[in-house]
């Protein structure tokens, strides 16, 4: 080799080095305090004495430049972490770099002391500086072999840190060493090491090469044979439990491995060793905590031997987790653990341990009064502990975990709760566990004051918490449609009042919920409207970033619901105020918009008077046109009506006069005023930059123009009465069309309730899709290139109400305005328990497009309102087969541990050895469940016919009758409900819960029963 | 079972990193950067556990070290916490009242400390003796061969000179 070349050479070098050994070490003893590991055992510390001298040599050898690059060559770890220490850290990334390369070059070196130096040198980069040493793979494979020990533990740990069981690809190769230093004949450390980089880095294919390798070593004799090789006197090997570990690994990569290494890891559960034992169990637990515990409960009896035998609180804790996922399962199991978890509830000194037990009675034997009892005990010792602040975050963790069934607990310990929400010292963590336990008390008897509560101790909070606190809240009180809430004008104000928190910055929610209660909820709307109204008035909002969502929601609400304000000039006064050019141009737009709507119902309203007048004065009750027009919804329907009613209207004009005197508003003069007031705010605006606001801006405008261009109604208000079926009254009439029309929720499903017309082909390639849209036929149709899913909403109204005689002024209005109702209308769709209806078609579907133009032009669905038994305004509520989206990330985990616990299953049971039996097993097993999850759908789709047919009654009886043409939609898109049900089978079993949840919630009867197990497993031995 | 181990100095240099689950390098220092924004912040009277992306992380100081472990979200903290004092425990004993710079200059010995005490993620060996037994015999194994290698190689150096 070259460092026999030229021994003299070497020789010569042997001064230089050791005078910097010299220097080095002296350097050392300043460093570390302590000088009596300077002597270091295997010279890792100052690199070994001997090899420097050599590797200088072959490099001098090897490499042109001799001085300089020696002496860099002869950079060992500690001369680099001392050189990366010495440097500011602004110099780092160079060091950095220059070492790399410096690695880079001495690790193809042929000298085994030199690549291990610097295989050790990279080790220590990337797991401290995070470089990527992926690249160096092959060189610690080269390693691997070495007969130097200190060589091999290098390449081991550099190898268990850098190797990636997916990336590396030269992870096959290490496959023949790992075997060799996995067999008994090698040395214990040896295989220790084997062990662990298996442990750590093995893919399915090297697991399932090695696993009759682990064998050996799992076994008792074995690993005495090692014992007697080693002399030691402890009778233990060290690498039984490691095999332990390493065989849990590979089983849970490979089930093919079951039947090989399952028997000999149960074995090491009876062993007399305590330490294989508890690894035995932490692998058991690992495994049961994985996958399906059903196929674990034969052993049970084990498991209760050493709960009852074991004094080794780790490996109780590990037994109590196993427990805690098997005693669901087998009911006669709950009762005989009972006993023996109080007692180490009682008796045991260990905190770890007593939570556990509290953590698995709490999870696992919610029905053991006693032992629940004694449990909640212990928990509120935990929250008293006012000095240890771990204790009180899991008081409160444990609590959460009962919550929901026995909330007798949470009230016991109520004030504690509270008491750790308000603490002077405040740790985010206990705060927010407090928050959510809180937030898990509410009720609907109790919603008023712990919200009241929350929102007033969010003012004085600091502004991160402040919003946790503001997202509770708004997340609790707007589950699932507001169920909690029965006084809404409670809840509008208390969401005015969470606008006046200073940190407030939860403007889209807000916004969302103020907006979709304005939809849902009609009596509301008049409450609504005030807060509105305060929150628009004030000036010192507009300044605000965070807020201006909120504002848009309620310049919207007041816009739309203008019939309920009480001033109307005010109102468009704070819509017009000059600060509103603080807002974002969409903002902006919404405020614009609001005043129009205001200005057509102010001159609507002039218009009805003398109508209104007539009937009050006729005594003619019947219809509700005021002064505030009570249901616009029926407008649409009434239309026709209302123009002959004001035809019949016209000969008592004589009466006029006297209505208007009684009427502060909606007098010429007032009408005038407004319309000044507009005009001369929006006037400059109609040069805006912003498009939005601009186009908005001219709409009103133009509205006023028109209304200019009319000079009678100024003058003589007899005969503008008389010519009001002529342009005015079109106009007027043109505009309430417009929007009179009420605005409702849009199930989250409208989308797949649309049934497929016959004859499209949604599956197949759109190449020609741009060919169709340029054809320009199919273009007005789309009318706006939105997002379908908040537009669709817009055009099925467009197309539902053909009474109207300017359908097609009113398409086109309404196209031009589509982005203003974009973004009131987007929200509304949107909440937080569901997913969007589109969202699982979007990703990759691309028929989409297709499929969305022609359910645009499809006529259907008309929001159906579901009124819930509670005596309580009405809240609409679709009636959803809202499809629950799981992470399918789960359901691939579980078809893959089938696999596994189907093999354990077999193991088990005793019909070991045929790795095929186990997955036909897996697979029966698998169909089994999909056969249930079938049967619970199919349950589920009868009640959603009960909850349609229900939804169907109450909408007649509780409201008029003036939705005919609604009535026929609503039957339809019911049975697209069906359908569409029908088609979800596949879906998750979640949703299938989801429905028993909504029936138990509708019914209030039937005990829960949501154990997601499939059949339970009967057990022999117990 | 615990997904990493990282150790954290108080001005956020990392001093040692063992991923028991497969992660990539990047993955690797994105964890070990928002650790540490998240951990290095909270004050001291404050309850060791912080839950992260559905983790939970585990840490406990100890003079200017910042021992941290992510662990699943149904494991026991307690546990882990008594976990990292062993960990401590048997490092101050193999070192003799460990320090930082311990760590720093043998890096790789706590490496090999920590594969004797956790293995797979979960706990091996809950005995500090016998992992100072285990180490002490590893050191000496290597110790011996390179003594091996060190004399035959003065040898060699003696006899050609």
């Amino acid at each position: 080799m070259d460092r026999n070349l030229d021994p003299s050479i070497v020789a010569e070098r042997m001064q230089e080095p050791n005078i910097f050994r010299k220097d080095e070490l002296e350097v050392v003893g300043q460093r570390t305090p302590k000088n009596k590991h300077l002597p270091d055992a295997f010279g890792l510390r100052a690199p070994p004495p001997a090899p420097r001298p050599w590797r200088g040599g072959s490099s001098s050898s090897s490499s042109t430049a001799p001085s300089l690059v020696d002496s860099l060559f002869q950079r060992s770890l500690d001369d680099l972490i001392k050189s990366l220490r010495s440097q500011p850290a602004s110099a780092e990334p160079v060091l950095l770099s220059r070492a790399l390369a410096e690695i880079r070059r001495e690790i193809r070196s042929p000298d085994p002391d030199t690549k291990a130096v610097a295989l050790q040198k990279l080790t220590y980069l990337s797991s401290i500086h995070g470089l990527d040493a992926s690249w160096a793979a092959f060189h610690a494979l080269e390693l691997l072999p070495s007969p130097s020990p200190l060589h091999k533990r290098l390449a081991y740990l550099a190898a268990s840190l850098s190797f990636h069981p997916s990336t590396t690809d030269v992870l096959p190769l290490s496959t023949h060493q790992l075997r060799k230093d996995l067999s008994p004949s090698s040395p214990p450390p040896f295989s220790s090491l084997a062990l662990h980089l298996l442990s750590l880095s093995a893919s399915p294919d090297l697991a399932r090469h090695l696993a009759s390798d682990l064998i050996p070593l799992l076994s008792p004799r074995a690993s005495s044979t090692i014992t007697n090789t080693k002399n030691n006197n402890n009778n233990s090997s060290p690498l039984r439990p490691k095999a332990a570990a390493a065989a849990l690994r590979a089983l849970s990569l490979c089930p093919d491995a079951v039947p090989l290494l399952f028997k000999p890891l149960v074995d090491c559960l009876s062993s007399p060793v305590p330490r294989i034992v508890s690894t035995a169990v932490g692998a058991f637990a690992e495994l049961v905590s994985t996958t399906d515990p059903a196929p674990y409960l034969p052993l049970a009896p084990e498991f209760y031997r050493l709960l009852t035998d074991s004094r080794n609180n780790w490996v109780l804790i590990k037994l109590l987790k196993i427990f805690a996922r098997l005693a669901p399962l087998e009911p006669r199991l709950a009762a005989r653990l009972v006993d023996p978890l109080c007692d180490l509830l009682r008796r045991s000194s260990a905190q770890s341990l007593v939570f556990e037990c509290v953590r698995t009675i709490f999870s696992g034997f919610p029905d053991h009064d006693h032992a629940l009892r004694l449990a909640v005990d212990k928990v509120k010792e935990f929250l008293a502990n006012d000095d240890d602040p771990n204790l009180r975050y899991l008081g409160l963790r444990a609590l959460t975990m009962i919550g929901p069934r026995n909330s007798w607990a949470v009230e016991e310990s109520r004030d504690s709760v509270i008491r750790s929400l308000a603490d002077p010292d405040p740790d985010p963590n206990i705060r927010r566990e407090a928050l959510r336990l809180i937030m898990g008390m509410v009720f609907d008897t109790n919603v008023v004051e712990i919200s009241v509560m929350l929102v007033n101790y969010a003012m004085k909070s600091d502004p991160v918490f402040a919003n946790e606190i503001l997202d509770a809240v708004l997340t609790t009180c707007g589950r699932n449609v507001y169920e909690l809430i029965v006084d809404f004008d409670w809840y509008v104000s208390l969401l005015g009042e969470m606008v006046r928190n200073p940190h407030c910055a939860k403007g889209e929610e807000i916004e969302r919920q103020l907006v979709d209660i304005g939809l849902r909820v009609r009596d509301a709307r008049p409450e609504l409207v005030r807060v509105a109204r305060d929150l628009l008035i004030d000036p010192a909002l507009l300044g605000n970033p965070l807020l201006c969502r909120i504002l848009s929601a309620a310049a919207w609400v007041s816009g739309e619901y203008v019939e309920f304000s009480r001033n109307r000039l005010e109102l468009v006064e704070a819509l017009l105020q000059p600060r509103t050019s603080l807002l974002p141009p969409l903002v902006r737009a919404v405020y614009i918009q609001a005043v129009f709507k205001v200005l057509a119902f102010c001159f609507n309203s002039y218009i009805d008077q003398p109508e209104a007048s007539q009937v009050s004065s006729l005594g003619n009750s019947t219809t509700g046109l005021g002064l505030t027009i009570e249901c616009n919804a029926a407008a649409a329907n009434c239309l026709s009506d209302d123009i002959t009613g004001m035809e019949s209207a016209d000969g008592i004009a004589s009466l006029l006069s006297s209505i208007e005197k009684k009427d502060p508003f909606f007098t010429c003069e007032y009408l005038s005023h407004i319309l000044y007031l507009i005009e001369t705010a929006v006037g400059p605006l109609s040069e805006n930059a912003d498009v939005e606001v601009q186009e908005r801006a001219r709409n009103v405008l133009g509205l006023i123009h028109m209304l200019k261009e009319i000079p009678v109604w100024k003058t003589e208000e007899e005969g503008f009465k008389k010519d009001k079926d002529n342009r005015i009254g079109k106009i007027m009439n043109l505009m309430r069309a417009l929007f009179s029309e009420e605005l409702g929720p849009v199930s989250v499903n409208a989308q797949k309730r649309v049934p497929v017309p016959e004859g499209l082909v949604l599956k197949e390639n759109l190449a020609d899709l741009a060919m169709i849209l340029t054809e320009g036929d199919i273009a007005p149709s789309m009318s706006i290139s939105f997002s379908l899913r908040s537009h669709q909403h817009m055009e099925i109204k467009d197309e539902a109400m053909p009474s109207v005689q300017s359908t097609s002024l009113l398409a086109e209005h309404r196209k031009r305005h589509g982005l203003y109702y974009l973004s009131a209308e987007k929200d509304d769709t949107e909440s937080n328990d569901f997913p969007h209806a589109l969202d699982p078609l979007l990703p990759g579907s691309h028929s989409d497009a297709t499929e969305d133009l022609v359910k645009l032009t499809e006529q259907s669905l008309i929001p159906r309102k579901v009124k819930p038994t509670k005596p309580r305004p009405i809240v609409l509520k679709l009636d959803e087969g809202d499809g629950v989206s799981t992470s399918t990330s789960t359901t691939v985990k579980e078809s893959k541990d089938d696999l596994l616990s189907g093999a354990i299953h077999d193991v088990l049971l005793g019909n070991e050895g045929k790795p095929s039996s186990s997955q036909k097993r897996s697979s029966n097993k698998s169909s089994g469940r999909r056969v249930k999850e079938v049967s619970d759908n199919s349950e589920s789709v009868s009640q959603s016919k009960e909850n349609l047919d229900l939804g169907d009654r109450e909408n007649r009886s509780s409201r008029r009758s003036k939705h005919r043409s609604h009535d026929k939609e609503r039957h339809r898109s019911s049975q697209n409900n069906e359908e569409k049900e029908e088609k979800s089978h596949r879906n998750s079993t979640r949703s299938s819960h989801h429905h028993e949840r909504q029936k138990h919630r509708q019914r209030g009867e039937a005990p829960l029963n949501v154990v997601p197990q499939a059949p339970v497993i009967q057990d022999l031995l117990l | 079972m615990i997904h990493f181990v990282i150790l954290i100095s108080r001005q956020g240099k990392v001093r040692l990193t063992k991923w028991y689950s497969p992660y990539s390098q990047k993955e690797r220092t994105k964890v070990i950067r928002e650790l540490s924004g998240l951990i290095l912040t909270r004050a001291p009277k404050l309850c060791n556990f912080v839950e992260w992306k559905g983790y939970k992380v585990v840490y406990r100081r100890y003079a200017s070290l910042y021992f941290c472990m992510g662990i699943d979200a149904d494991d026991n903290e307690l546990e882990i916490l008594e976990i990292i004092h062993h960990f401590v425990e048997i490092l101050d004993r193999y070192f003799g009242s460990v320090c930082e710079l311990d760590l720093i200059f043998n890096f790789h010995k706590a490496y090999y400390i920590l594969d004797e005490i956790l293995i797979a993620g979960e706990l091996q060996e809950s005995s500090k003796k016998t992992v100072a037994r285990l180490i002490a015999a590893q050191d000496s194994l290597v110790e011996t061969a390179q003594e091996q290698a060190n004399s035959i190689s003065n040898m060699i150096a003696q006899a050609t000179k």
